[in-house]
């Protein structure tokens, strides 16, 4: 693989061939503002935003589609940059809903952001809103298309990536708008509630119902691996108070920013009522609390007697999908090897 | 009672369909022939080209919004066009179309209840020496202004 | 079938022979101009109404035909009658009582009915007309100052016949190609003739067709942008409709050249007869062995496919025609890559006009020295414009670069009607720009109209008259490319609906100040901001308005006074009291009954109730009703 030298903000730095402006950018750690940009999908350059200077080009090129040359040199803030950016922001939040007070992404919304970062206090220039409806037929997230900004990633995230091919860009020009077919609503449509559109989008224009009780600055992120099958994704989960309020995925080997309906909202059961926080023992019939050492002498006493009187293959062991891999390798061993039975399953099926 | 045309329409669609079976890059070709053949393409039609094109149906639809060709609603039984162009806009086809609109009590882009006009303002047509220009149903009429435009449409009553 | 260049030849021979036959054993030939225009026009009934004729009087030794646009659209329907041994006549505005009244003098009597001819008095004032001598087409101003190399043929033959195509040298250059040339000659020759593509951008075709030859061989494609979507715009149309075998054949070429196997035309949907008879061309080519394999007994083979458009005019930026010939929306891709590297699904893929295919031909037949003495030092060859808007001879005109847009817009165009002051052109349509009465000594070639700022662009040419309303123009345009804008990018998207809320204002009367400010701001991030060519050209209408009529934008925001009379909210139709007659024609006439007054005081306009619909003002006879 060629080397390539190249100098950003006067940083000079060695990339690999086929690096873009923008992977050299994170790699010196200089911020680029990006909204339709997203890892692991083909740049597609079209929300206009991560513009740098390249010395001896015409014009102001995307970081995120071009590629490093041999020698290039990179700004990637000056008078011109700036008031290109500024001026993309402007456009986009002359068509966008603005409620920053009681919209649930206020905090993480990459526009309000880069609205502050450019100085963009007051909309100089409003379009007129379309009668779009707000669709909050799904369990799990809301959308409304007033404030989408185009960024296309929750379209390119459902067709190109989880391969859903639910969501399309519907119309044309000004009167463009993310839906499904025929403009039905997301509990009548093909969607299976990944909620991936939802991750990627930089704005509150798809949101998790939960998102309205928390704010962006109450909350901590714990990284951490699903349980819910072998693939092992990546999420963080992210927590108020000492409670999961939310996931997110994060950008694991294996699920490089993807997640699954039950990734990605089924943690409701962490602090569930009816969820068992200690052994139960069957009395008469009945179920009681027990300490685990009650329970654990219950199980290895009731094992050992079946073991004795009928043998190994009497006992069957299956383990749930929800515990770890370790987990399940252990199960495994126990029953195999202390029991002596290979009536051993798991449910996990993906 | 006679015969039904639908079945007939569907059968010459279940055709094209088959002929461009799996070829996803034919499908404005295939919607171009579907709209002739349907008049329109409602969702059973998009089912139906999505399903033999292998084409996902969200696709098909973001393609059939995208087009201003393609309608997903019926068409008037005549299809009034006031060309828009330059050379027409400039001698006076807004007139043309909002006295055709105040005439039909629709608005461009729409059909009359009864069915029977639909109006639309259209890109240039291309006779620009005739200009304003209306078509009925491809027949062209030339050096329109809003009387004449409302004369004419009266004999398709 | 067509297998060498003397299979060629043999069979432009038979043709000739066929048509010689066909003049000494006829009495006369007429042919009817059939493209979309004359068709509008009413010549399939001028058509119907020759044969009905001929019938009837029992004459049955005269050929009638159809030909494409000759390009003199403000007379059509036009008919051509070719009597052996004299003068061709060409009858403008015709309709099937002349139709048969021609018949009658011209065919049976053999005298030409002068008044109607466009090369006798036709043209001339109705007390000179009689008097008038038929003379030949290049004496009329309107073909005197044309050079027509890509409408070569356009009215000339009949486009439904190869063989009168090959009677015109036709296939000739494509034999010439595949069995004297190798690829990389062919793309010097073009280089070397200068020629820049006429869809707009003047880039060189030979250098642009040199990039995907030097490809790595393999899959490879030619396309024909025939997408043409400007408004006002019909050149391409013409040549389709009047001349399809010079599109194929110069594709072919170009196929040859860049080593492509397939081609495609993308063609509107709004184009049916074009479409027609692309087809029948392509399919009379595949039948004599010009399409497929072995062309000519080499090695080369290419088949060609037309696909249609499907209303959007975005779909002629080359990166979006592509996304709608693979089955996608039309949205714009990112270049670089260019397709002539990555194109259709990912090839090598050139991409040229329906005019720039038509001039390839002529230049592999008569050398690029020939072609490249024709224009201007950095535009060679000629131009297409399609003359429409306020002047008389709405038509297309072929001219060489160079020749000026007065030349143009009075030698050929006849001048602006019933005496009015022109006051601009437009050219390049929503992509260009205006071009004032101060530079009508302009030469018109690419740098010229770069530097007066707008374009070349396809070529409309839209003639603006003393009461065309420049702001009101601009938003025209603007209404179109916002309605055309794909929504890929917000510069576009957004950008060009807010400066078209803005110029709506404007022309309600209610603009503000800032608002010219604000519209120039945008109107320059739109351009440098925007992905792909409909949004980094959109606000040139405006802007080049802007900056000839700058005075006409600041009447209507401070003054909300439109001085062309065009913006309704900006003037009122008033009746001069001491002018008035009292006739009560206006008050009859107004649809709305908003006009008062009787035999004793004089009649007055309700400014509450009006329409401003100038009905009244039209049918005074005593021009006793003003805008103001």
């Amino acid at each position: 693989m060629q080397m390539l030298n190249v100098t950003i903000d006067g940083q000079r730095l060695q990339v690999k061939e086929g690096t873009t402006i923008l992977e050299a950018c994170e790699l010196t750690g200089v911020e680029i503002p990006t909204l339709c940009y997203l890892k692991h999908l083909a740049p597609e350059g079209s929300c206009r935003m991560c513009v740098v200077e390249v010395k001896g080009a015409r014009d102001l090129k995307v970081s995120c589609a071009t590629m490093c040359d041999e020698g290039m040199e990179v700004v990637t803030m000056n008078e011109k940059i700036y008031a290109w950016r500024r001026f993309i922001i402007e456009m986009l939040l002359a068509d966008h809903h603005i409620d920053c007070f009681s919209c649930s992404d206020t905090g993480q919304c990459k526009l309000y952001q880069y609205a502050l970062d450019y100085g963009v206090n007051e909309p100089r220039f409003k379009v007129e809103a379309r009668d779009w409806e707000k669709d909050e037929s799904n369990k799990f997230f809301d959308y409304d298309p007033h404030k989408c900004i185009l960024c296309r990633r929750c379209v390119r995230v459902c067709n190109e990536r989880q391969n859903n091919h639910t969501l399309s860009l519907n119309g044309r020009g000004i009167d463009t708008v993310v839906g499904m077919p025929f403009n039905e609503l997301f509990i009548d449509s093909n969607c299976v509630s990944c909620g991936n559109c939802v991750s990627v989008c930089p704005t509150g224009a798809l949101s998790t119902k939960s998102s309205k009780h928390y704010r962006a600055w109450e909350v901590t992120k714990t990284r951490t691996t699903c349980s819910y099958c072998a693939v092992g994704c990546q999420m963080d989960l992210v927590v108020k108070k000492g409670k999961v309020v939310g996931v997110e995925p994060a950008d694991g080997h294996s699920n490089k920013g993807l997640l699954c309906v039950k990734g990605k909202f089924a943690y409701k059961f962490i602090d569930h009522p009816d969820r068992l926080t200690t052994p139960l023992i069957r009395k008469d019939g009945v179920l009681e609390p027990a300490s685990w050492d009650e329970a654990l002498d219950c199980v290895v006493d009731n094992l050992q007697r079946i073991k004795a009187e009928s043998g190994p293959d009497a006992i069957a062991g299956f383990s749930s999908s929800r515990t770890t891999n370790e987990d399940n390798y252990a199960f495994m061993k126990m029953m195999r090897a202390a029991i002596g039975t290979n009536n051993v399953d798991n449910c996990a099926r993906v | 009672m006679g015969k039904c045309n639908c079945k007939t329409a569907r059968e010459e669609l279940a055709e094209v369909i088959e002929a461009y079976r799996g070829q996803e890059s034919a499908l404005i070709e295939v919607l171009h022939k579907a709209q002739e053949i349907m008049g329109y393409l409602p969702r059973d039609v998009q089912e139906a080209v999505a399903e033999g094109l292998h084409v996902p149906l969200n696709k098909v639809y973001g393609v059939v919004s995208f087009y201003h060709h393609f309608t997903v609603e019926p068409k008037g039984k005549y299809q009034i066009a006031v060309c828009n162009g330059t050379a027409c806009y400039v001698k006076g086809a807004p007139a043309v179309i909002s006295g055709l609109e105040e005439e039909l009590g629709i608005k461009a882009g729409e059909t009359t209840k009864d069915g029977k006009f639909s109006l639309a303002a259209v890109r240039c047509l291309g006779a620009c020496s005739l200009a304003p220009v209306m078509t009925i149903n491809q027949k062209a009429y030339g050096l329109m202004n809003a009387e004449k435009a409302v004369e004419i449409i009266k004999q398709y009553e | 079938m067509i297998r060498t260049l003397q299979d060629l030849k043999e069979f432009q021979e038979r043709q000739e022979e066929r048509l010689r036959q066909q003049e000494a054993t006829t009495r006369a030939q007429i042919f009817v101009g059939m493209g979309t225009c004359g068709i509008a026009a009413g010549a399939q009934d001028v058509y119907d109404a020759i044969c009905d004729e001929l019938k009837k009087r029992n004459i049955e030794d005269v050929v009638v035909a159809q030909t494409g646009c000759i390009g003199f659209c403000a007379q059509e329907p036009l008919a051509e009658v070719n009597l052996p041994g004299s003068q061709k006549v060409l009858y403008g505005h015709v309709d099937p009582e002349k139709a048969r009244e021609i018949v009658a003098q011209h065919i049976e009597g053999g005298k030409a009915v002068s008044q109607w001819a466009v090369n006798g008095g036709g043209m001339l004032a109705e007390e000179l007309q009689a008097e008038a001598q038929i003379v030949d087409y290049n004496e009329v101003p309107f073909f005197k100052h044309q050079v027509r190399i890509a409408l070569r043929n356009c009215g000339v033959i009949n486009p439904e016949s190869l063989g009168e195509y090959t009677v015109r040298d036709g296939y000739r250059s494509l034999a010439k190609v595949l069995t004297e040339m190798t690829p990389a000659e062919v793309i010097e020759e073009i280089k070397k003739s200068g020629l820049r593509g006429r869809g707009g951008g003047g880039f060189s075709t030979g250098t642009k067709w040199d990039f995907a030859h030097k490809q790595p061989p393999g899959q490879k494609y030619i396309v024909c942008n025939a997408d043409e979507g400007d408004p006002g715009a019909f050149m391409d149309r013409s040549i389709l409709e009047g001349d399809p075998h010079s599109v194929v054949e110069g594709m072919a070429i170009g196929a040859y050249a860049i080593g492509a196997n397939k081609g495609y035309v993308y063609c509107r949907a709004e184009y049916p007869i074009a479409v027609k008879r692309l087809n029948l061309a392509i399919s009379q080519a595949k039948e004599q062995g010009l399409l497929g394999k072995n062309i000519f007994g080499t090695d080369f083979e290419f088949d060609l496919e037309v696909r249609l458009g499907a209303g959007a005019f975005v779909c002629g930026e080359e990166t979006a025609l592509l996304a709608s010939i693979e089955g996608e929306r039309g949205e714009p891709r990112l270049r670089p890559p260019y397709p002539a590297v990555s194109g259709l699904w990912g090839k090598p893929t050139i991409i040229n006009n329906v005019e720039t295919f038509a001039n390839i031909a002529p230049i592999i037949n008569k050398g690029s020295g020939w072609f490249g003495s024709i224009g201007s030092d950095n535009s060679k060859g000629t131009k297409v414009f399609a003359l429409a808007g306020e002047i008389n001879n709405i038509g297309l005109a072929e001219i060489p670069m160079g020749t000026t847009l007065r030349e143009v817009i009075y030698d050929i165009g006849g001048g602006v009607p019933e005496g009015k002051r022109f006051k601009g052109a437009q050219t390049g349509g929503p992509s260009g720009g205006c071009i004032p009465a101060e530079y009508l000594d302009t030469p018109i070639d690419y740098d010229n109209l770069a530097k007066l700022g707008t374009i070349m662009g396809s070529g409309g040419l839209i003639i603006m008259a003393e009461d065309t309303c420049m702001v009101d123009l601009a938003r025209f345009f603007l209404d179109f490319t916002q309605e055309e804008s794909c929504g890929k990018c917000p510069p576009c998207r957004v950008g060009t609906t807010v400066m078209l809320d803005m110029l709506n204002r404007i022309v309600e009367g209610k603009g503000e100040a800032g608002d010219l400010e604000k519209l120039e701001e945008l109107g320059k991030n739109i351009k440098a901001a925007s992905l792909c060519g409909l949004g980094q050209t959109a606000p040139n209408p405006v802007l080049s308005t802007m900056r000839y009529f700058r005075e006409e934008y600041e009447e209507h925001v401070r003054d909300k006074k439109c001085r062309a009379g065009v913006c309704t909210a900006l003037f009122q139709y008033y009746i001069i009291p001491e002018k008035c007659k009292r006739c009560g024609i206006c008050a009859k006439v107004c649809p709305v009954q908003c006009i008062s007054g009787d035999r004793k005081t004089p009649y007055v306009i309700d400014q509450d109730l009006c329409i401003k619909c100038g009905a009244c003002m039209e049918a005074c006879p005593f021009d006793s009703i003003i805008k103001r």
